[in-house]
């Protein structure tokens, strides 16, 4: 029999005498709960620009994320468990995008895919593009490209197949995502006047700490114009 | 000429209809499966009838024009990829077309038909893609749209060999192309090109005579002859009403003077003749690269263009038949290497303003192949 993949919780040794005393009964449970869900992670069907037509021709026959379980896009968020921001959030889509995240049931997981959702990539300094989507969701996994190549969204999906594998999630225990914080749903941003109120969800990201060697987002020394 | 009809006038009254019953109102959108991206259409429903349909979009305005007017030239080049994000070499081309009117460019023989051989490639990606996410709108859930992604990923392999990447090619540059074609790219396009009939045989044979695409499409969403002129309707939307109207032929930028093909044209300007003119466009841009291909000349791919771009003051528009319709762009430049004035003339934009008149009266499940059959990318239309 193979062993299953432990590596990162505590070593077990699958002998009658090694299984006894490690528990085995709960172990293999979470391995197998955590395999089973892995494989079969649902992502919601939404495109929001360019990187969503790179998500679709994943979903092609060549690259084929069947192999991997993912491909029922689910269009209701309701149904899904894996949010892929597949593209530039906007201030006025921002909004929508959490409401989203909201309807969605727990253990829910979000993939960024593209700079944009990363940080507003190469529309960053658009007086209309929101810098990033972990302003307000907490992202998994973040996937850099512009966009990404399907091979890199595979990546990244197996990325996030390891972090559901490292979860404690049997029972009704705090590691338990699905138990422990609860179903996650945050505050709705508003667009007021030109910007979204409030900038950020100090739940899931506070601006960086002050470089003491930057002034003013610029090396010491430099003026910023 | 006369102007824009609209629906006759209806019974309905927006609140109750005649047996009492409220008009629904429905908000489709932005997070919705056939929208094709984050649009959002505002339907007041009588039943399953559309009485009246609001467009809502910006979901993805970008600032695209204002951050052009913050750079050089050449630096909005990658930014127009990223417009209509289907048919990046479409969009380099019309941006350089009108840079080079701007400055008054020579661009070099093998350049314009290496523009003219990528630019026909895109077209067969952007409708062979289309007309998957229309037969997906119909119903047809993942299987056209499967043929329609091998044939695209075949054609990315080209481009990605010439340029480096799938989608956002930054291929075409003011006065030439960035690079010349590796050894043996030519052979295998050519392969891709020759073997393309094969595969609009196999999709006209499950398609264009299908019982259901013939129900569900034919006399829904009509635009008449009078009424796509009115509404600026370009590219196969126009062509689908009737009206022979093909850039290429009008203007013949480039030098599309010199290859023979003709333009399709429809007859009653409903979704299934959309559909039809894009099938039959794809087979018109096979002849062409079959001709660009085989005349092909040696020389040099870059024109004498100046190292920084300062254009003297003026303006410049310049236009393309790219796969949506006209794409234009529109430079002012007050002598600066930075543009005064950067506009865009997005093809998919001006063809949605139909969408209103061509959905009332018809179900909602119409609305839905009416939007598929438009051809809209987001990108282009909130830019």
């Amino acid at each position: 029999m193979n062993s299953p993949d432990l590596s990162d919780q505590k070593a077990v040794d699958l002998s009658p005498e090694g299984t006894a005393k490690a528990g085995v009964i709960l172990s293999s449970l979470v391995w197998i709960y955590n395999w089973s869900r892995s494989n079969s992670v649902w992502p919601l069907l939404f495109g929001w620009a360019c990187c969503a037509i790179e998500m679709i021709g994943t979903a092609g026959s060549r690259h084929d994320i069947a192999r991997f379980g993912a491909e029922v896009f689910r269009p209701s968020p309701r149904q899904s468990d894996l949010m892929i921001v597949s593209g530039t959030v906007t201030k006025k889509m921002a909004p929508q995008v959490v409401r989203i995240y909201n309807q969605m049931p727990e253990p829910k997981y979000v993939i960024a895919m593209g700079a944009c959702a990363i940080s507003g990539g190469p529309f960053k300094q658009g007086y209309n593009v929101l810098k990033g989507i972990d302003r307000y969701i907490p992202v998994d996994v973040y996937l850099p490209g512009c966009p990404p190549r399907p091979e890199a969204l595979l990546h990244s999906l197996m990325t996030l197949q390891k972090q559901i594998k490292r979860q404690k999630s049997l029972g009704r225990t705090i590691t338990n995502p699905a138990y422990g914080e609860g179903r996650r749903i945050y505050p709705v941003p508003e667009l007021r006047g030109d910007d979204l109120f409030p900038p950020f969800n100090p739940e899931v990201w506070t601006p960086p700490a002050k470089n003491p060697n930057v002034e003013d987002g610029c090396p010491a020394g430099r003026k910023s114009v | 000429m006369s102007p824009v009809q609209t629906m006759p006038p209806r019974s309905y009254h927006i609140g109750k209809d005649d047996l009492g019953a409220d008009i629904l109102e429905v908000a489709m959108g932005p997070h919705h499966p056939s929208t094709h991206g984050v649009f959002r259409m505002d339907l007041k429903l009588d039943g399953e009838t559309v009485v009246d349909l609001k467009p809502v979009f910006g979901y993805l305005h970008r600032n695209h024009e204002k951050i052009a007017e913050d750079i050089t030239y050449p630096m909005s080049m990658p930014f127009t990829d990223r417009l209509d994000y289907l048919c990046g070499m479409t969009n380099n081309w019309a941006y350089a077309l009108s840079a080079e009117k701007l400055i008054e460019i020579k661009v070099p023989e093998r350049a314009e038909y290496i523009r003219v051989i990528v630019a026909e490639l895109t077209r067969l990606v952007n409708h062979c893609l289309l007309i998957g996410f229309f037969v997906n709108d119909l119903g047809a859930l993942g299987t056209p749209l499967l043929y329609a992604l091998r044939e695209r990923e075949k054609i990315l392999d080209l481009f990605e060999v010439l340029s480096g990447a799938r989608m956002m090619v930054n291929y075409i540059r003011f006065g030439g192309v960035r690079c010349d074609p590796p050894d043996g790219w030519l052979k295998e396009c050519q392969r891709i090109v020759d073997a393309f009939p094969a595969f609009l045989d196999e999709y006209e044979t499950l398609l264009t005579e299908n019982e259901i695409i013939i129900a569900r499409a034919q006399n829904v969403g009509v635009v008449t002859r009078e009424e796509a002129i009115n509404f600026s309707l370009t590219g196969p939307m126009l062509r689908a009403s009737g009206v022979n109207y093909d850039i290429r032929k009008v203007d013949r930028y480039g030098i599309y003077d010199r290859f023979d093909f003709k333009v399709p044209i429809g007859g009653h300007g409903d979704c299934y003749d959309r559909f039809m003119v894009r099938m039959l466009e794809m087979r018109q841009s096979v002849k062409i690269l079959k001709q660009a291909i085989r005349d092909l000349p040696e020389g040099e791919i870059m024109g004498k263009a100046p190292k920084i771009f300062r254009p003297a003051p003026g303006e410049a528009y310049g236009r393309i038949e790219a796969p949506k319709g006209e794409l234009g762009f529109y430079l002012i430049s007050d002598g600066t290497p930075i543009p005064y004035r950067f506009k865009v003339r997005p093809p998919s934009f001006v063809n949605l303003t139909a969408l209103r008149h061509m959905c009332l009266g018809h179900k909602v499940a119409d609305a839905v192949i009416i939007l598929g059959s438009i051809d809209i990318v987001l990108g282009e239309v909130d830019r």
